[in-house]
C-alpha cells in the first residue's frame, strides 16, 4: 500500500461495480435461457391479471425457476406497492 | 485421436485469431500436426496473422465447393513442420459455408491432423455456429471487460445447447477460459476486473491470462504468430497456456506488476 492511495480510495472503484452489474445480469441472462420457453409469457400473463386488482410495476414480477433433484420449483415473487398507494388507486378506479 | 478446438468469444477484437494462430504455432512447436482453419468468411484475417497471405490460392469455400482439393488450399508454414492454415473465403454470400461441407472438411482434416484449430468469426451467426459446431473442445477468450464477459457467458451457453456433442448427448465439450489484454496495473487501481472476479462470473476452468503487451501488435505486423517471439511477456503466456492445454501445470505469471522502489512508494 502507498501512501498515496489512501486519497485514491475515496472514490468508488469501477471493477466492482462492473462486477456486481455482471453477476446481475448474467444471472438473469442464465436462468432465462435455462428455463423453459414458456416463461416470459407466463410471466407477462401473470403481471396482467395482478394489475387488473393491483397497480404495480413492470418489474414487479420477478419469476425463477429451480430444480431440485427431479422436481422443478416455480418461484414467483411480486412486489406489491405501498398501502396507501395501492388504496389511492383502487379507489381512483372503483 | 485428433481433436478439434475452436477460439470463440462471442464479442468481437478480443483476440481470437491472435490466440489461434499462438496456439496453432504453439501445438506445432511441440511437435503435433496441426491446422488452423479461418471460418471468418468474408473477412479473411488469418492468413495476414500467420504471414502467410500471399500465398493464399484456393480457400475453405473452394474446398466445400469442390473447386479444389483440401491439399490445394492448405498452406504449409514455412517456419514449423506440420503446422498448415486453411485460409477463409473474400466471398460475400453468407451462405457460402454449409453443415455438410464443414463437416466433411473436419473430417478429411481428422485424418491427418493432430489438432484442427478453428478460428470463429465474432458474433453468433452461421459462420461462429459452425466454428463451434463440431468441436471437442472450445478456448473462450474473454477481455477483462463487461460487454466481453457477458457476451463470452452467452456463447457458454450456446456452446451447452447448441453443438453437435450437446445435441447428440455425448460427452460435454471442454471449456477453457483465456483472459487477454490483462493490465495488473489496472486491476491494482481497481479499474479492471481482475481474473478472479471473471473466473467467479463465468465459472470455468483458467487456462492463462494473457497480459496488455506491445508484442502481441508488433508480431501482427510482422506476420509471426506471438507465441514463438519467445522473449516477450506475451509469447510466454501463450506458451504457458499451450502447456496447461496438454496438461502440464505451469503456476500463472504476469498476473502482477514487477515495479521498482519508486513505484511501489507512489503507485496507486
Amino acid at each position: 500500500m502507498s501512501f498515496l492511495s489512501y486519497f485514491r480510495s475515496q472514490r468508488r472503484n469501477s471493477a466492482s461495480v462492473a462486477k456486481e452489474r455482471l453477476q446481475i445480469i448474467v444471472a438473469r441472462e442464465r436462468a432465462q435461457r435455462d428455463g423453459p420457453d414458456y416463461l416470459p409469457a407466463l410471466r407477462e400473463e401473470i403481471l396482467e391479471v395482478i394489475r387488473k386488482y393491483v397497480p404495480v410495476d413492470k418489474d414487479a414480477v420477478r419469476m425463477e425457476v429451480d430444480s431440485e433433484g427431479d422436481c422443478e420449483v416455480l418461484e414467483l415473487n411480486v412486489t406489491l406497492p405501498d398501502r396507501g398507494v395501492s388504496e389511492q388507486a383502487a379507489g381512483r378506479s372503483s | 485421436m485428433s481433436k478439434i478446438v475452436v477460439i470463440t468469444s462471442g464479442k468481437g477484437g478480443v483476440g481470437k485469431t491472435t490466440t489461434s494462430a499462438a496456439f496453432a504455432a504453439g501445438l506445432a512447436k511441440r511437435g503435433f500436426k496441426t491446422a488452423v482453419v479461418d471460418f471468418d468468411v468474408g473477412l479473411r484475417n488469418l492468413d495476414l496473422i500467420m504471414g502467410c497471405e500471399r500465398r493464399v490460392v484456393y480457400d475453405f469455400v473452394n474446398v466445400i465447393n469442390g473447386d479444389a482439393n483440401l491439399n490445394q488450399a492448405m498452406i504449409k508454414d514455412k517456419r514449423l513442420e506440420g503446422l498448415h492454415i486453411l485460409p477463409a473465403s473474400q466471398t460475400r454470400d453468407k451462405d457460402a459455408l454449409t453443415q455438410e461441407g464443414v463437416e466433411n472438411v473436419l473430417d478429411e482434416l481428422r485424418e491427418t491432423f493432430d489438432y484442427i484449430i478453428c478460428d470463429s468469426p465474432a458474433g453468433i451467426e452461421r459462420g461462429a455456429m459452425l466454428a463451434a459446431y463440431y468441436c471437442d473442445e472450445a478456448i473462450v477468450v474473454t477481455n477483462p471487460e463487461v460487454s466481453s464477459v457477458r457476451d463470452s457467458d452467452r456463447m457458454l451457453g450456446l456452446l451447452a445447447s447448441k453443438t453437435r456433442r450437446a445435441e447428440q448427448g455425448s460427452e460435454p465439450i471442454r471449456e477453457h477460459l483465456l483472459l487477454t489484454r490483462y493490465s495488473p496495473q489496472r486491476v491494482q487501481k481497481g479499474e479492471m476486473l481482475s481474473v478472479d472476479d471473471v473466473r467467479d462470473i463465468l465459472a470455468i476452468e483458467l487456462l492463462g491470462v494473457i497480459p496488455e503487451s506491445q508484442a502481441v501488435l508488433q508480431a501482427s505486423n510482422a506476420g509471426i504468430p506471438v507465441v514463438l517471439e519467445e522473449n516477450t511477456d506475451a509469447g510466454q503466456a501463450y506458451d504457458d497456456a499451450v502447456a496447461r492445454f496438454l496438461g502440464e501445470e505451469r503456476e500463472h505469471r504476469f498476473l502482477v506488476e514487477k515495479r521498482g522502489i519508486l513505484g511501489r512508494l507512489f503507485g496507486g
